[in-house]
């Protein structure tokens, strides 16, 4: 519902029984109006939708009217009758879009209420004078982000930072807000359009169907040859209405495809367009083949070929395939369709035109169609150029190379063994006989006498002492429970979900607000006015005060995540202590310049 | 190996092939005694064949001249000496470990260089993989095995080569190494080969309870693992040695060709024989120095 009203012939009854005042009803965004077609007549409305409390109407299919029924906030209701369901559901969704809006503004003319009162008090000298839309902005950036609120309520409820000051570093927040809000293109439909379906009213043998402007350029992107039907036909051969009428009964036709189509579009050529491959589409498949990319290699698909089995053994309406070979012209596959609907739901909508007028919906698909063969031709040439390379006309890949040829591998190791032995032999020559003070002989009588001797004495009785035992079972395993050696090394596990929750959002919360402090108490250096002096004052307060919550926080968790949760806050205290010294040596160096001014000299 | 087929091997079944270090020159100079040692060491392959009854244990003995199997239960068949104070795979094992000792030093003696006084980690851990690619190929169905190296003597920066050949080797056939390094210092190829392979690396810090940390951390099966948290290395040591002097560098120079590492630029290199460009051989020098960084 883009326009802001709506206009539409009802009947104003009383009644649901009733016969009505016949006039015209409109409804802009915050207004219904009715006004009779007879001038004289009482049955004059001109409401706000504030004063409508809720709305019923008749469903469709029923023997009833279309019936719009608006209750009342104090008691009574109106009722419309339409011409059409059509003009009802147009309405209906107009009304609910609307009371929809009035019930949301008045929520938030409460909430901001609320905000204001205790605004008051924080932005006494704010001179900054906000818009509605601005603070609704805000305020719907808080309500959304709990995060926000929260720190909001903390620092700028708290009297740490003032409204404007808490906003001002959010200045792209708020920016990208208004970028989000605005309209957003809705694609293509991915329902087939197929899915009409008409209405029956039961007892005649008529069928209704539901244009909506939306099906129309649907089957106008998807069929171009309806499309360039409708452009050559409408205005000077046949009525619009005629048109689709007849565009639904060749479709009618098709689904049933036997002769009767087929006779009957030989006698009617209109309906033969309708039924009949669409040219347009054939060509522009032929010209796609063309643009394939060259260096495709199409043959590879070609042993998939079950081409033969009609619609893949899919049967359209759960029907089974019949046409007749001699009508192969009016045979479309529902493959075919579905493709087709593919391809025009990936392409996207390409026309940026209002869809209520069909023959400007066509005029502007023929447009695009046209310029996109136009790029799509250049882009080909471009891309031909540069994958088919000549093969040769390049120059000759020859890289000077040596050839890889190991010699007799004995060769080199023996060689290579010999030389190393000498030279590491001569380096260790001299620590060796240090080390060992035995002479080859002794240290070898010195292993077999250990051998001899164990054989002897047999193997000690118990082979570990216990105590030995467990401090090297114990040696062995610490790693394995104590986190500190797993700290980090899990991508997937995080230290702060083995925490308690309550520590872990307290920690992920002392963070934002350090973070948020420190952002506006650097900001406000270098100090030229005596308002930032105030500013980095009472921030470096508020930053104290955390500090024993820090302490806290550590001694408050169970040990054995002490020693993580230290690790998360050292980083914290160093962030605020960096702080704390740069504001100690900028008012040194403020009252020793202030120092130097003889006494009284101001 | 003969009946491994018919045996139903369930996912903890493991066949364990341990490395153990018997450098003369480290036992001798090293404070905790190697008697004790091996009492820790034979109680924990007990442990391991009591486990599971089809859990096999291979033991490799690396010496600073050679290596040799000194044990393997599944060929502990004969009906061998049982003394009152020993089980039979003790003294079984001892037996062999004292021939292998005698044997490796008789090699010394006949080898013109003099001893080498580095274990040859190189050559156990390919002997290790040996006879891991037998199991693997004696049906579909086989235990898991994992490579265990009690490693005491500090690294032989000339084996860098083939250590880390081997390393890649177990890392090709999804063997994991584990390495219990008893010496002072980390030992920066086992390090990398635990890292590389997935096994655990572990220094441990009491000696005396040595039992205690190889039942714990190296008594678990490849399937138990995959739920058990095991304890991470806190850094390794990712230094390579230079192919020229084996000296342990964290920057060099490597071959653009087949990535050989040099600690100093040569002319020509000695693996691939690419000839490297003289011109601007200043501003190559700094360009191509890579540092590598102990990791941690």
């Amino acid at each position: 519902m883009a326009t802001g009203h709506v206009i539409k012939r009802a009947k104003y009854k009383t009644t649901a029984k009733g016969s009505g005042t016949p006039g015209v009803l409109k409804m802009t965004e915050n207004r219904i109006a009715f006004k009779p077609n007879d001038p004289t007549s009482a049955a004059k409305i001109d409401v706000e939708f504030r004063s409508i409390k809720g709305h019923k109407n008749t469903k469709e299919g029923s023997n009833n009217p279309p019936l719009l029924n608006l209750s009342l906030d104090q008691g009574g209701s109106y009722i419309f009758e339409f011409e059409t369901f059509s003009d009802l559901h147009v309405c209906r969704e107009f009304v609910a879009n609307a009371l929809a809006r009035s019930g949301e503004a008045a929520k938030v003319k409460s909430r901001e209420a609320v905000i204001a009162t205790s605004d008051r008090s924080a932005v006494t000298y704010s001179d900054e004078q906000l818009s509605t839309a601005e603070m609704e902005l805000r305020i719907k950036l808080l309500r959304e982000n709990s995060e926000l609120q929260k720190l909001h309520k903390q620092f700028v409820l708290g009297n740490i930072l003032t409204e404007s000051e808490f906003w001002a570093t959010r200045k792209k927040l708020l920016d990208g807000d208004s970028g989000r809000k605005s309209k957003q293109l809705v694609g293509f439909k991915s329902s087939m359009i197929l899915d009409t379906r008409p209405q029956t009213d039961g007892r005649t043998n008529k069928v209704t169907f539901n244009l909506t402007p939306e099906i129309k350029y649907q089957i106008f992107a998807l069929k171009p040859a309806v499309q360039q039907a409708f452009l050559n036909l409408v205005p000077s051969k046949i009525t619009e209405r005629d048109f689709w009428t007849k565009y639904f009964r060749a479709e009618y036709l098709h689904s049933k495809k036997n002769a009767e189509a087929a006779a009957e579009a030989a006698e009617d050529e209109e309906l033969a367009i309708f039924l009949k491959d669409d040219d347009i589409l054939a060509s522009e498949a032929r010209r796609k083949i063309q643009r394939v990319d060259p260096t495709l290699d199409m043959e590879a698909d070609q042993g998939d070929d079950y081409m033969h089995l009609p619609d893949h053994g899919i049967f359209r309406d759960g029907s089974k395939d019949t046409t007749e070979s001699q009508h192969e012209q009016y045979k479309r596959t529902f493959l075919q369709d579905l493709n087709r609907q593919g391809e025009v739901v990936l392409e996207g909508r390409t026309i940026d035109v209002e869809l209520d007028d069909p023959m400007s919906v066509a005029e502007a698909l023929a447009r695009s169609r046209r310029e996109s063969d136009g790029n799509t031709k250049e882009e080909r040439i471009d891309r031909i150029s540069r994958m088919t390379e000549m093969e040769d006309l390049q120059a000759p890949y020859d890289h000077p190379f040596a050839p890889l040829c190991i010699k007799d591998p004995r060769d080199y190791f023996d060689s290579q063994q010999v030389n190393a032995l000498k030279i590491s032999d001569d380096t260790r020559a001299g620590a060796e006989q240090l080390r060992c003070s035995l002479s080859t002989e002794e240290a070898y009588s010195f292993l077999r006498g250990s051998i001899s001797e164990i054989k002897a004495t047999g193997l000690c009785a118990p082979i570990v002492k216990p105590e030995v035992a467990l401090t090297v079972l114990n040696g062995l395993t610490q790693n394995i429970s104590s986190t500190k050696y797993q700290l980090g090394k899990n991508v997937q596990e995080s230290i702060l979900d083995r925490m308690p929750l309550t520590t872990k959002e307290e920690l992920l919360h002392h963070w934002i607000s350090i973070q948020e402090l420190l952002r506006h108490f650097w900001s406000s250096y270098p100090i030229t006015t005596s308002y930032l002096y105030a500013k980095v004052s009472r921030l470096k307060d508020a930053m104290s005060k955390i500090y024993p919550q820090l302490e806290e926080l550590k001694d408050s968790v169970p040990s054995d995540l002490r020693h993580q949760v230290f690790l998360l806050v050292r980083p914290m205290h160093q962030a605020l202590d960096a702080a704390f010294q740069h504001y100690e040596s900028d008012l040194q160096k403020r009252s020793a310049k202030s120092g130097e001014k003889p006494n009284g000299y101001i | 190996m003969a009946s491994a087929p018919s045996k139903l091997y369930a996912d903890d079944v493991s066949v364990l092939v341990v490395l153990l270090d018997t450098n003369p020159f480290f036992w001798s100079s090293f404070a905790f005694p190697f008697s004790k040692f091996l009492s820790h060491f034979l109680s924990f392959l007990n442990s391991i064949l009591v486990l599971n009854q089809l859990n096999q244990v291979v033991v490799i003995a690396t010496g600073c001249n050679s290596c040799d199997y000194i044990y393997d239960s599944s060929m502990a068949t004969s009906p061998s000496i049982e003394s009152g104070r020993m089980p039979a795979l003790c003294s079984d094992l001892l037996q062999k470990l004292e021939e292998f000792v005698t044997r490796d030093e008789h090699l010394g003696k006949q080898d013109s260089l003099g001893p080498t006084t580095s274990s040859l980690l190189s050559g156990s851990l390919s002997m290790a993989l040996c006879y891991i690619q037998r199991i693997f190929r004696s049906g579909p169905l086989h235990p898991q095995p994992r490579i265990l190296c009690l490693q005491g003597s500090s690294d032989g920066p000339e084996q860098y080569v083939a250590i880390m050949n081997a390393i890649f080797s177990a890392q090709r056939s999804m063997v994991p190494i584990d390495s219990c390094y008893i010496g002072s210092n980390n030992s920066a190829f086992l390090q990398q080969a635990s890292y590389i392979t997935g096994g655990v690396y572990q220094k441990p810090q009491q000696l005396d309870g040595l039992f205690q940390y190889l039942l714990t951390v190296f008594a678990t099966d490849l399937h138990s693992r995959t739920f058990l948290q095991l304890p991470k290395s806190v850094g390794v040591d990712f230094r390579a040695s230079c192919f020229c002097h084996k000296k342990t560098i964290d920057m060099g120079y490597i071959c653009s060709v087949c990535l050989s590492i040099f600690c100093k630029h040569h002319k020509k290199c000695s693996t691939c024989g690419s000839v490297f460009g003289q011109a601007h051989a200043d501003v190559a020098s700094a360009s191509n120095l890579k540092r590598k960084t102990p990791e941690t």
